[in-house]
């Protein structure tokens, strides 16, 4: 039989690897983040994995100050929605700014992507592009 | 063809906290009281829908709708549960509505009930997070609150809506809750409250969210021949619209909007015949005190951004424009999430009936309900008429 590949389980592989990779469809060319199993755009059903340039810019944010369980010990920090270069959004924690300050986090400021570790797994990041 | 489908009786416990209070005395208390409402027997329910988000959770329960109306002596019939997150009940509405309207049922009992108060903040707010994207979103540490927190920023960068405005909600809603007893908060703030309050998700402090909240509603629904045995005051039903969306924010072209919302409501006006400024009072879900502002864009009561002048300037009010929230809203009512979506349609048929007392909406013929469920991926609208 043949292996089904399940995509979602493969994009945090990539992240646990701290590789960020997302899928382009094979029939229209776009850009898909998070994975899905069909492309919204065409309809199509074939991908590949490729590397993304890790480079966007801040479209919205927010500072938790009062965390879930599970990241109790990591607030306050701030979580965003990225805009990535190759079109789609993700939601990420933003590293490198003061959480105690969000006056001073701007939306629109570019960032690069980096790695965090938390609640025992390595979490997508985006650091300001300095 | 389709039937016409009446609210008959409504119940509601008082919202806020019951200290070791399970959700089938909850459930009872609201349930006899609908019933009592009504003037049925228990025998005459056919069947019945229950709305709620976390019991499994928080309560280590599943399996809850035939649990609860086991609790009131109910056997035999079916009992569905029904979940979409904090519009859980607002789902079974619909499904009470389409059981009646298809001509299946003749008698059917809709709840919404949950059980929050008696755990800690920190297991509630990982509970309530379940309702967003778990691997994508929740994973990164978003938060229930930070989901609106997201929506707030990009609607203040867009519109220029600030955090007077936002506050301002949570001041009106309050000041309604006054003059309603089932209420979970009796207490008038000013914007002051609000803005000095500790910060949850910035740019959102404790004031502009709704509270941690135990409570049920129960409404009984019933055709139209049946209503009329019952009830010279039947409520009617006249649109059950439900949609959905991503479940993840990052998917979503425009963070100022509930797509879903837009949707039901352009559906539930078109069912109804009737347009935003036929409305004479809403019930919307201002589960935090932007979504009450982006709620009033969705709906239609002004244009996509003004929503926040439509609050400063007391359109909102009683004796406004268009009264919402004269509950106080999930802010001041309470919201315990499972149950408001059933508690909505109590108050728009309290204001119907005009039994609302001093929150009373003079001669309101036509309501509506907005229940958003988690992240906005569920939303029903309902509108009534007496």
């Amino acid at each position: 039989m043949e292996e089904v590949e399940r995509l979602v389980k493969k994009y945090f592989e990539f992240v646990s690897e701290k590789k960020f990779m997302g899928l382009k469809c094979k029939s229209c060319g776009a850009y898909i983040l998070p994975p899905k199993s069909i492309c919204k755009k065409c309809g199509s059903k074939e991908f590949e994995w490729v590397e993304f340039s890790g480079k966007g810019s801040l479209h919205t944010f927010t500072v938790i100050h009062v965390a879930a369980k599970r990241f109790l010990n990591d607030a306050p920090f701030v979580v965003g929605v990225v805009q990535l270069e190759e079109g789609p959004r993700i939601m990420a924690r933003i590293v490198g700014v003061d959480p105690n300050k969000p006056e001073t986090i701007k939306t629109g400021m570019p960032l690069k992507v980096t790695f965090i570790e938390s609640d025992e797994k390595v979490l997508l990041a985006f650091e300001p592009e300095k | 063809m389709k039937r016409k489908v009446a609210v008959i009786g409504v119940g509601l416990t008082k919202f806020g906290k019951h200290p070791k209070v399970s959700s089938r005395e909850l459930f009872a208390e609201a349930a006899f009281k609908a019933i009592e409402d009504a003037g049925i027997d228990l025998k005459d329910i056919e069947e019945a829908f229950v709305g709620s988000f976390l019991p499994d959770v928080l309560e280590h329960q599943g399996h809850i709708a035939p649990l609860v109306i086991d609790y009131i002596g109910l056997t035999g019939i079916p009992a569905t549960h029904t979940e979409g997150a904090c519009a859980s009940s607002g789902a079974a509405v619909r499904m009470g509505y389409i059981s009646i309207a298809s001509g299946l049922r003749d008698i059917v009992l809709v709840a919404g009930v949950e059980k929050m108060t008696d755990f800690p903040t920190s297991d509630v707010t990982e509970a309530l997070a379940l309702a967003s994207d778990d691997l994508f979103e929740a994973a990164e540490g978003l938060t229930f609150p930070g989901v609106f927190a997201l929506m707030a920023k990009a609607h203040m960068d867009k519109y220029g809506t600030t955090e007077e405005q936002m506050a301002a909600v949570a001041v009106k809603n309050h000041r309604n809750a006054l003059f309603n007893p089932y209420a979970q908060f009796h207490k008038e703030i000013t914007i002051e409250t609000v803005l000095n309050s500790r910060v949850i998700a910035w740019p959102l402090k404790l004031f502009d969210c709704s509270p941690i909240s135990d409570g049920a509603a129960v409404i009984i629904l019933a055709s139209e021949d049946v209503a009329k045995k019952y009830t010279d005051t039947p409520v009617w039903i006249t649109a059950s619209a439900q949609a959905s969306d991503t479940i993840a924010l990052c998917e979503r072209e425009d963070l100022t909007t509930f797509k879903a919302a837009r949707i039901a409501a352009e559906q539930a006006y078109k069912m109804a015949g009737v347009e935003p400024k036929d409305v004479d009072v809403a019930e919307v879900h201002d589960c935090f005190t932007i979504a009450e502002i982006i709620a009033y864009e969705d709906l239609g009561f002004c244009k996509k951004g003004e929503g926040g002048k439509l609050i400063e300037e007391g359109e909102t009010e009683i004796g406004g424009r268009i009264p919402v929230n004269t509950s106080g809203g999930l802010k001041a009512k309470g919201h315990p999430v499972g149950a408001t979506g059933v508690a909505q349609i109590v108050e728009v048929v309290h204001q119907l009936r005009g039994e609302a007392g001093k929150r009373q909406v003079d001669g309101a013929e036509i309501g509506l309900t907005h229940n958003v469920g988690g992240t906005g991926a569920t939303v029903t609208v309902h509108i009534l008429r007496r």
